[in-house]
């Protein structure tokens, strides 16, 4: 093997498995700059070591191996302060960690989630924080998501790593009744994380979006009695069906009504149908739920030809009831359209419409332009679809807006 | 917070986009930001166009030429009030010269402060 493989091989690693293997040293360190550290220079080993000795066998378990030799050396020279009998238990649980590396893996993942998203931590770091250790995006690109420089997520990152450290937040799972507020975070943090994946121009750029659909799963799977897990995932699911069908051959943004319906994954489709049911059998309606209601009722429409609109203005109502969010308000607005016509549609958004929300966002005044262009309102609705592509920062969208525009 | 947004082109880069698209996306920004409450600032010639001006040991220089010789020139400006870093960096964002150059999202300072 040559240096240029072995490097792209350590780069892979450090791409797929960096969030499990920080999840992994985190247990022992109990700090996850720490095992940061550690694990950077763990990486920097492999890059020494690998081109001219070969890459492991189990590349993985080397990295973790080599962090926790260094983690002992700190002990060791007294860096890290710990008394004796915890230091005696790592050596020993270090030994028969190595031989199940794999099986630990999901859970420990999952621990690591729970506790980035701890009440301690500033709420709008529990997410970006969840972005990096677990996820492993980089400060630099989870700024660009959540639209901060990246100098202050940097800050943010380190505050919150910091907290962890200080208060010594735990590595586990919650129990019960801590389980409802921070499982929000760490959904909120997966659903962030595949809406950035969304975003994305280019197809398959990116391995964010099947990793947040893998995690959601595993959440899920652990937490069987929560319906929210199942819901978001049923979401991520029924949007990931579509995701071949939502640019046509020039990039330019199809809207669901005008998708290829024989592009759509059916079996993904099955699959958040199953799940969607699943979760309306345990419990009361969350927002994820009806979302991914809404969802499946769009899909439906679209796939038999039934009307689905009165169902879909319910669910809105309930979304709106629950959030009291103007895009709530907006997307039912919409749906109302489709029952009552553009004009009722119109009287609607008028109470959100001084909302100084909605102004700089995009969807509201796209949605605006489009109620107006229906109800014959021709200067309203160029003047509004104008705003529209103004706003847009995807080219598709704005190539999909410019052709709408009135002439 | 009032930011300065600052607007550095690559003038090549510029000269390639379709211009009628290029112009009718800006007059589209500039109606969103009116309406937002930003307001569009101005536009600047281009950057030969500009004079240097320094004075050292009480002698003038005179250059022809921008301040910094870059390949992205400052070519103008906008201003928004915006509640955060974010807020402005998604005007920034939305901005049609943020695809042909660079985008400096500056907080004004506050004198009262």
């Amino acid at each position: 093997m040559n240096a240029d493989e072995a490097r792209q091989t350590v780069e892979r690693i450090a791409r797929e498995s960096y969030g499990r293997l920080v999840a992994l040293l985190v247990v022992r360190t109990r700090d996850v700059a720490c095992a940061e550290d550690f694990l950077a220079e763990a990486f920097a080993a492999a890059l020494e070591q690998w081109p001219t000795q070969g890459v492991p066998a189990n590349p993985d378990g080397w990295l973790v191996t080599v962090a926790k030799r260094r983690h002992l050396d700190d002990l060791r020279r007294g860096q890290v302060q710990m008394n004796g009998e915890p230091h005696l238990q790592m050596l020993a649980s270090e030994i028969e960690a190595a031989a199940r590396i794999s099986e630990e893996l999901p859970d420990r993942r999952l621990a690591l989630m729970f506790a980035c998203a701890h009440p301690l931590i500033e709420r709008e770091a529990r997410a970006p924080l969840i972005l990096q250790t677990v996820l492993g995006i980089t400060a630099k690109a989870i700024a660009s998501a959540f639209l901060v420089s990246p100098g202050s997520m940097s800050q943010r990152l380190v505050r919150a790593k910091a907290h962890i450290k200080d208060c010594a937040i735990p590595f586990s799972v919650p129990e019960q009744n801590e389980m409802p507020e921070r499982l929000n975070a760490v959904l909120e943090a997966l659903y962030a994380a595949y809406s950035t994946a969304w975003d994305e121009p280019h197809d398959g750029a990116s391995e964010l979006a099947p990793e947040a659909i893998w995690l959601t799963r595993l959440i899920a799977a652990m937490l069987p009695e929560e319906p929210e897990a199942k819901a978001l995932l049923a979401m991520m699911l029924y949007a990931q069906a579509r995701r071949s069908a939502r640019r046509d051959r020039a990039g330019c943004y199809v809207p669901i009504d005008l998708q290829d319906i024989a592009l759509w994954d059916r079996t993904q489709i099955a699959q958040a149908e199953n799940l969607l049911h699943a979760c309306n059998r345990s419990g009361p309606s969350g927002r994820y739920q009806l979302e991914a209601a809404i969802q499946s009722a769009h899909i439906v429409r679209r796939l038999s030809g039934a009307n689905c609109w009165p169902a879909i203005v319910s669910l809105y109502d309930h979304l709106v009831s629950l959030t009291h969010s103007p895009v709530a308000v907006l997307n039912r607005a919409a749906a109302l359209a489709e029952v009552a016509g553009p004009d009722a549609a119109l009287a609607e958004l008028s109470a959100i419409s001084k909302d100084k929300r909605m102004l700089g966002y995009q969807p509201y005044w796209a949605t605006l332009g489009h109620l107006n262009l229906r109800a014959g309102n021709i200067e309203a609705a160029r003047e509004a679809l104008k705003i529209a592509i103004g706003l847009s920062t995807d080219d598709a969208v704005r190539q999909h807006l410019r052709q709408r525009l009135p002439s | 917070m009032n930011y300065m947004m600052l607007i550095h082109h690559d003038d090549a880069a510029l000269g390639k986009a379709n211009q009628k698209e290029l112009w009718a996306d800006y007059a589209a920004f500039n109606d969103a930001l009116a309406k937002a409450g930003g307001r569009s600032g101005v536009r600047l010639k281009p950057a030969s166009a500009a004079t240097s001006v320094r004075v050292r040991d009480g002698k003038t220089e005179i250059i022809d030429g921008p301040y910094a010789d870059t390949k992205e020139k400052l070519a103008g400006y906008f201003m928004i009030d915006a509640d955060s870093d974010a807020e402005a960096v998604a005007w920034a964002q939305r901005c049609p010269s943020a695809r042909y150059g660079t985008i400096e999202v500056r907080p004004v300072m506050d004198v009262h402060q």
